[in-house]
């Protein structure tokens, strides 16, 4: 704190203030921080960003080149790479958003951020743009891997593509709105992440990530299809997936149209939740 | 804009949580320019006044304007004519201290410029470190950088110095004394009596979540009529009388050693003993109210 810094200019008028800047702009400048400080955060890299291709490593590993489907011609590496996708998705929006909001909840820097003249909207663009960037970046990898790996054959059609595109940014969307909307749940910073990842953890499980969805008790498929797991998962299969595998699916259908329905309505509920519930200091402050 | 003009304005302020009254009626005018510090023990109600003021926490009852306006409604515009230094600092681990001073340049219409403030702030050699490995006072000068960055016409300091060490505490006074000689107006909450004296143009006393006292650190509480203590070194002890004319005690004892005296000091109570008598007297008076 020296003397000879210059800091001691008069403050501006009331009167005359130059225009304030876009929230647009600030919420490009927000995102481009956030991914700076995603990709120095070790624990978001491994357990969001790099965890399913982490998982589709291991489940290679461990079933080999063993055979699925009705003639046993697509590999299991094959077989849960749309639900490895599915949670990578989830895994960037959901958990990363649900933890990390309720860390800067805690640790103060959402206040900081109040205080300040940024646009409140800037904020929540600089966290769509995280989510986007990181789980465009994660799917680009999975597959890159997956192809050249393991050889898996990625679709060529356009309408698969089509399908994709849209599975993706439901998903996406209602990962990001639910991960904002959970991050009030946890307590304080120190239970966030187990308060986040046991949820999503389990979910992974019962939603297809893991198992054959086939496989799983009626009961458990049922609870999984609340959720929007299950479809990602199921939309992302028929993308990936041979045309037959569609009768190996419990309805006997992709469902594509149930699917958009069930993204979309989380989408919205997260959406209002948000709304409501959104605070931007830790709930002692009155 | 006059110098006369209020930057900040309080009538009847209430606030509780419960059954807590954290805030009990406090009046509060700060002129534009002003430095005001606002003491008081913990709890007495000094951070939820300010972060009233600064549009944190809503009130109870109460009239309040800041630069013109309700803290109770803030806007973006309004925002950027303020500062804020919060009471807790962190978050943004990850960041540098360039990157961050610079991202947070990006939200004010009107900027100083980021590596003057690094400078002024003395991060200049740590404007590559991430925030998460910055000592307490390091960081502690970071949230001082990201606060007069858009050069707010007002200026809120809570706590700014705690974990400082004496050289950082000195070198952060005279940052805040340029602040202050531009016309910025502070308002300061400290635990230490020493920065309210050096700092402010008026302090005040708070507890119980009400002003005890007004005034500036020379005159507080009487502490300009109390009576001085002169003292001196005789026969190989030390010696003092406390007096309303100290100058006449020093006249006599001056012509009773026939010129120097030895050892002379003339002292008036400290602020820190004014305020400690403020609040002592406060306590035993509330004491005999509810016993």
């Amino acid at each position: 704190m020296t003397t000879d810094a210059r800091l001691t200019g008069t403050p501006k008028g009331a009167i005359r203030a130059p225009a304030r800047p876009s929230a647009l702009r600030l919420g490009v400048s927000r995102a481009k921080l956030e991914l700076k400080a995603f990709f120095r955060e070790r624990d978001a890299l491994i357990f969001a960003f790099f965890f399913p291709i982490i998982m589709l490593a291991i489940f290679s590993v461990v079933f080999g080149r063993e055979g699925i489907g009705p003639d046993a011609e697509i590999d299991f590496t094959q077989y849960f790479l749309p639900g490895m996708i599915a949670a990578g998705i989830m895994l960037v929006s959901f958990q990363t958003l649900a933890i990390t909001i309720a860390i800067e909840r805690d640790d103060g820097t959402l206040k900081r951020l109040l205080g300040t003249p940024m646009p409140p909207v800037a904020y929540f663009l600089g966290k769509i743009g995280l989510v986007l960037v990181t789980s465009i970046a994660q799917t680009a990898l999975l597959l890159a891997y997956a192809a050249l790996m393991y050889g898996v054959d990625l679709p060529t059609e356009p309408a698969r593509w089509l399908t994709f595109g849209w599975v993706f940014l439901l998903g996406a969307a209602a990962g990001t709105v639910l991960g904002i909307a959970f991050s009030s749940v946890p307590k304080s910073a120190r239970s966030a992440p187990a308060v986040v990842t046991t949820p999503m953890l389990i979910l992974q499980f019962i939603s297809g990530v893991f198992f054959v969805f086939n496989d799983l008790p009626t009961w458990l498929q049922q609870i999984a299809s609340i959720f929007p797991l299950k479809w990602l998962a199921q939309g992302m299969r028929s993308v990936f997936l041979p045309r037959e595998f569609e009768q190996l699916e419990v309805s006997g259908s992709w469902q594509h149209g149930l699917t958009a329905v069930i993204l979309a309505v989380w989408l919205i509920l997260g959406l209002i939740m948000c709304i409501r519930t959104f605070r931007w200091q830790r709930r002692d402050a009155g | 804009m006059t110098t006369t003009e209020l930057a900040i304005e309080v009538q009847d302020l209430h606030k509780r949580y419960g059954d807590t009254h954290a805030v009990d009626g406090v009046d509060l005018a700060v002129a534009r320019g002003e430095v005001f510090a606002l003491l008081g023990p913990n709890g007495a109600g000094k951070t939820t006044t300010v972060e009233i003021l600064e549009g944190f926490r809503h009130r109870d009852a109460g009239e309040i304007s800041v630069l013109g306006t309700d803290p109770g409604k803030p806007t973006g515009q309004w925002r950027s004519r303020i500062g804020i230094v919060l009471q807790t600092t962190g978050g943004h681990d990850e960041l540098t201290v360039e990157e961050l001073v610079r991202h947070f340049a990006g939200y004010y219409p009107d900027v100083r410029d980021p590596d003057e403030v690094i400078r002024a702030v003395g991060l200049d050699e740590k404007r590559r470190t991430r925030s998460r490995h910055l000592s307490g006072g390091q960081r502690r000068r970071l949230d001082v950088a990201l606060g007069i960055l858009g050069r707010p016409e007002l200026l809120f300091l809570d706590e700014p110095t705690t974990g400082f060490d004496p050289e950082a505490r000195h070198e952060f006074w005279e940052l805040i004394d340029g602040l202050a000689h531009g016309g910025t107006t502070i308002i300061l909450t400290t635990h230490y009596l020493d920065e309210a004296e050096h700092l402010a143009d008026r302090v005040g006393v708070i507890a119980a979540g009400r002003i005890l006292a007004v005034d500036t650190p020379e005159r507080l509480g009487g502490r300009a009529e109390s009576e001085a203590t002169v003292s001196w070194q005789e026969d190989g002890e030390r010696r003092h009388v406390v007096t309303g004319e100290p100058t006449a005690a020093v006249q006599q004892l001056a012509a009773r050693f026939r010129g120097e005296i030895p050892g002379l000091a003339i002292t008036r109570p400290s602020l820190e003993e004014i305020y400690l008598r403020l609040i002592g007297e406060y306590e035993a008076a509330d004491r005999t109210e509810q016993p």
